[in-house]
């Protein structure tokens, strides 16, 4: 990925030199739903570096904040306090319009239930974001990657639940993002449809060399990241470095 | 190669066709009736003028007793004078086997060398007048068809007191005679009213015109000032028992025809935008609940890092594609309706042609508001969906917070079951959505209220005046006033129950600019055959002091009771007087003027003198009855009420009251799309929770009642908002139906509110019925799983 991080006409300006090799750093990162007795506080003041080109596992119960983590590092949602940086730039701040152009060029996303346009054939579903990106790979190209070459015109309704994530992966990872962020993508799918969408996972990652981030629930996946993040509460609790991933295959599940 | 988005935009529209089709018939309804009013009040404008202007129709026309031809020149000579034509007129009366009484009729003279300077005359059928034969005769198309006369057939008339016979040579239109009302009434009647053309020297013969004439017409140049040359005519003509000359616009046959059209447009211009404003409010309400449901896909674009600009526009083309779709269907409908409601008044208005042409002024307009309306809609929406972040926006929507709702737990548990509790509980926890649902569905009844009202109005209109105001058997004109002791001699006629004599004349009615060319009617003290009404409908007293003028006429003069007045009389000794505006009298049909018939012979230094009588009489002597009154010389008309009233009814059925049976239909077909697209709407919101409900074991027909149960409701909400609604709505529409002929009041008919709230009810049914076919379909796994 040796594209420059700063964009004509964009507002993401890198503060400090792109060598430094973090992908995220927070900083007593906060997030609070609503007010007053009813509030939740999603995120309690997170800490976290992530390095580049590492495959993250994010892990814990449900409410524990790592989907809100991962939706204010992918520049859908606003934190309440503190801050975040993509590569030294501080997401917090940033106006709606440099957020988009961040998720338009920046981030590829996932999610557990797929979210394809039912009115659009699987290219189409890719086209969608190489419609808009800077320098996509073929649509075409994206669903061979994810092993869809055959099933290029089916609507997601013609597809079953993995290849439907897998079309949701290909659409991901068609615009060559720096940053993949998945939120429960093996969620809804059974042991082997969800080990495949695993192994295209780390594919993507070691051969694209993009940051992956992985939201779930099942603790096995741990086995195959660089780096799992385990959540309680709104809080990290434990970081844990793996010397040497598992292959996606692998996997207990 | 097209863009995913539109990709998406064109399947999308595919898979709501159904509900994209109602919106854009219920916005093309509104556009349709724009476009095809519009078009065909502006094809009757452009057809009359042609058709005036193709057949030289004067725009003066200077009746008088009568003067030698030598005359013309002298009016020729009046500055603005274009061209000017002498004619003889007389009235006669034609008797056919089969009328009770013979019809009336005017017999016009034709020069004998080609077609005249004015007035020419439209052959319809046979052939013109051969010059060198007395007893030949154009008629006026209407009467023949009336009749069944044809080129060749011979028939009987009386002129100057002498009969004759005559062969129909051919049958004519005449655009002076578009209308053709018996003299003394308002309603055109085609089978009672004749015209016929002669060759000049027949009719001069037959009435002592020789080298004379007693009417002249003359054609203005451009620019000319009419009221300057109508004083020079009737200076010219004073000498000659000049009857006072008028422009063509107080001419009877194009003030009804310009009345018609005139009501035509008052209808276009209130009752399609009312139209278009209900499709437009309903497209704005669908839409914005479109995009709420799209939330999801809006938030996920949002992720993938479209703009909102981008997304906007795409959901903007989104409703552009329904709400242009709805008005260029409605454009090209309303075209096509408008062309063939104008063959029809073509027909009714005996035009031998017709130009047509829709104001582009039209399109635009129709095109504009369902734009407008949409964008609306679908910016506020938009708005709010944009203000929400991605991540909010692509989460399953929180779960709505009802515990606003929660109060009324307590007291419902023990009345009602769990499903009627969640239709309240959604009822209450959105009021916002509900009354807009609510003022939706009540503005779709409310102008089939209107629409119902107005059609009743008419009716009503009618039977009130045949049994408040004219109460009378039979009308009676005579040739000429003639001593009340005729009264006496009619009150003898075995039969006859009554009778009350009348005198009227015709009169300019002046107050300062404003003036009206009708008539006065004297009426006895307390008439009971034909009276005045108050506007609480009880019979007014005709004083002596004063004129009673028609409410129109009143507004028409800008005159109050206590004001003054200047009445020109127009026959006899031609007074000018001035009087006290005693009362305003409910109109119900044209601008009628009362005085007592006393004071009226008075100031026409005329004393003792009736025109005409009103009779009641024993229906089963008519037929001996009107054997003697047609025996009586003096006799120049017998108008049987029930004939007049037919005509009154053809009128409003034919004319421009006819569209409003189109425009009922259209309400009704407008008021059945919002009902059945609150339904789809509603579905289509709810289905996720209707297909958990029926997961978690509830049977079709318990999740179709949380729905129907709040459809319900809504339309029961929205039946009284909707009777509101559309009284108002009436004032309105039926101000736009009364013309200066006749008047359509704003009524309250409890049958317009029950047939339109059936009407709701029954769209409510069918709606219902088809919205929950689908419910029974809902497929659980597909609906509970895919989050789209």
């Amino acid at each position: 990925m040796g594209r420059p991080p700063v964009r004509q006409g964009g507002t993401l300006r890198l503060v400090t030199p792109a060598s430094d090799g973090a992908a995220f750093a927070t900083q007593g990162l906060t997030k609070t739903y609503g007010a007053g007795p009813a509030a939740v506080h999603a995120l309690r003041g997170v800490d976290l570096d992530v390095p580049r080109g590492e495959m993250v596992v994010l892990l814990g119960p449900s409410g524990s904040g790592k989907s809100t983590l991962l939706n204010i590092l992918g520049g859908l949602d606003r934190a309440t306090a503190g801050s975040a940086r993509f590569r030294g730039a501080e997401l917090t701040t940033m106006s709606d319009a440099a957020l988009t152009r961040y998720r338009r060029h920046h981030v590829g996303f996932v999610f557990q239930f797929y979210n394809l346009m039912p009115s659009l054939t699987a290219r189409e579903n890719v086209e969608l974001v190489t419609e808009i990106a800077d320098d996509p790979l073929d649509p075409a190209e994206a669903l061979a990657l994810v092993g869809l070459e055959s099933r290029l015109d089916h609507f997601p309704a013609q597809l079953s639940g993995g290849e439907q994530q897998r079309v949701a992966i290909a659409r991901a990872v068609a615009k060559r993002p720096e940053v993949l962020f998945c939120d429960e993508p093996t969620g809804a799918l059974d042991s082997t449809t969800g080990r495949a969408v695993l192994r295209v996972l780390q594919d993507v990652n070691r051969e694209t060399g993009a940051t992956v981030m992985i939201v779930t629930h099942a603790a096995a996946t741990a086995a195959m990241a660089h780096r799992v993040i385990h959540f309680a509460d709104g809080r990290i609790r434990e970081v844990a470095v793996n010397a040497a991933p598992a292959p996606a295959e692998t996997i207990e599940w | 190669m097209v863009s995913p988005l539109d990709a998406k935009l064109g399947r999308d529209l595919w898979r709501m066709k159904g509900q994209a089709l109602a919106i854009a018939v219920v916005v093309g309804l509104g556009v349709l009736m724009l476009v095809m009013m519009d078009g065909l009040v502006n094809s009757l404008t452009e057809t009359r003028d042609a058709y005036y202007a193709r057949y030289r129709l004067a725009q003066v026309f200077a009746p008088l007793k009568r003067a030698p031809d030598r005359v013309l020149d002298d009016l020729r000579a009046i500055p603005g004078v274009a061209a000017v034509e002498g004619r003889v007129t007389g009235g006669a009366l034609i008797d056919l086997p089969g009328l009770a009484v013979p019809a009336r009729a005017e017999a016009i003279s034709l020069p004998p060398h080609g077609p005249p300077r004015l007035n020419a005359v439209h052959l319809a059928r046979g052939r013109l007048l051969d010059p060198t034969r007395a007893d030949e005769i154009l008629l006026l198309n209407g009467f023949a068809k009336a009749h069944g006369l044809e080129p060749g057939d011979r028939i009987a008339a009386t002129m100057n007191g002498a009969r004759r016979d005559f062969r129909i040579a051919g049958l004519v239109e005449a655009p002076e005679f578009l209308f053709s009302a018996p003299p003394g009434e308002l309603m055109p009647d085609d089978s009672r009213f004749a015209v016929i053309w002669m060759n000049h020297s027949a009719l001069a013969a037959a009435y002592d015109m020789d080298g004379a004439f007693n009417e002249a017409l003359l054609s203005l140049t451009r620019g000319a000032e009419t009221q300057a040359v109508l004083a020079a005519a009737d200076r010219i003509l004073e000498p000659y028992g000049g009857l006072g000359a008028y422009g063509l616009k107080d001419q009877i046959s194009n003030r009804f025809i310009t009345e018609e059209i005139a009501g035509l447009v008052v209808t276009s211009h209130v009752v399609p935008p009312v139209f278009l404003a209900v499709a437009a409010f309903l497209l704005n309400i669908v839409v914005s609940r479109m995009i709420r449901a799209e939330r999801e896909q809006i938030g996920l674009l949002k992720a993938f890092g479209y703009t909102s600009f981008e997304v906007g526009l795409h959901y903007f083309k989104f409703i552009m594609a329904i709400a242009v779709g709805g008005a260029m269907l409605g454009c090209l409908f309303g075209v096509i309706g408008g062309r063939s409601l104008a063959t029809v008044y073509q027909i009714y208005y005996k035009f031998p042609f017709l130009v047509f042409r829709v104001d582009p002024a039209a399109f635009v307009t129709g095109v504009a508001a369902s734009v407008l309306a949409a964008a609306a809609g679908g910016i506020l929406v938009l708005r709010g969906v944009f203000t929400l972040t991605p991540a909010v926006a692509m989460r399953a929507a929180a779960p709505a917070d009802y515990s606003r709702a929660a109060a009324m737990g307590g007291i419902l548990r023990t009345l009602l079951d769990q499903p009627s509790r969640m239709v309240l509980r959604r009822i209450a926890r959105e009021p916002l959505r509900t009354l807009l649902a609510v003022i939706g569905i009540a503005a779709g009844m409310a102008i089939s209220v209107a629409m119902v009202n107005v059609t009743a109005a008419f009716d009503i209109t009618v039977e009130r005046n045949f049994t408040l105001v004219d109460r009378s058997d039979v009308t009676l004109a005579f040739i000429e006033p003639l001593p009340d002791r005729v009264i006496h001699d009619l009150r003898r006629i075995a039969g006859v129950i009554e009778v009350e004599p009348f005198r009227s004349v015709p009169a300019v009615l002046r107050n300062g600019p404003q003036s009206y060319r009708g008539g006065i009617s004297g009426l006895v003290a307390e008439p009971r055959l034909n009276r005045a009404v108050g506007a609480d409908l009880a019979p007014l007293p005709i004083r002596e002091d004063g004129v009673l003028l028609g409410s129109a006429l009143a507004e028409l003069l800008g005159v109050a009771p206590g004001d003054r007045l200047e009445i020109e009389v127009r026959e006899g000794r031609r007074p000018v007087i001035e009087v006290t505006v005693a009362g305003v009298a409910e109109t119900l049909i044209g601008s009628p003027a009362y005085m007592r018939i006393e004071a009226l012979n008075r100031a026409l230094k005329e004393p003792g003198r009736v025109s005409g009588a009103w009779l009641r009489i024993d229906a089963a002597q008519s037929g001996e009855i009107f054997r003697k009154l047609r025996g009586m010389p003096a006799v120049a008309g017998v108008t049987v009420a029930t004939e007049a009233r037919a005509a009154l009814e053809k009128v409003m059925d034919s004319g421009a009251g006819a569209v409003r049976y189109l425009m009922t239909a259209i309400a009704a077909v407008i008021t059945f799309g919002i009902v059945y697209n609150s339904a789809r709407i509603a579905f289509a919101e709810r289905a996720r929770d209707l297909a958990s409900l029926r997961a978690i074991g509830f049977t079709r027909a318990e999740a179709a009642f949380v729905l129907l149960g709040e459809l319900a409701v809504i339309i029961l909400l929205a039946l009284p908002i909707g009777a509101v609604l559309g009284y108002f709505m009436g004032e309105a529409v039926s101000a736009g139906f009364s013309t200066d002929l006749y008047r359509v009041p704003a009524l309250f008919v409890p049958e317009g509110y029950g047939a339109a709230a059936a009407a709701v009810l029954l769209a409510g049914m069918v709606s219902g019925w088809l919205v929950k076919r689908d419910v029974d379909r809902l497929d659980l796994v597909a609906t509970l799983k895919a989050r789209e």
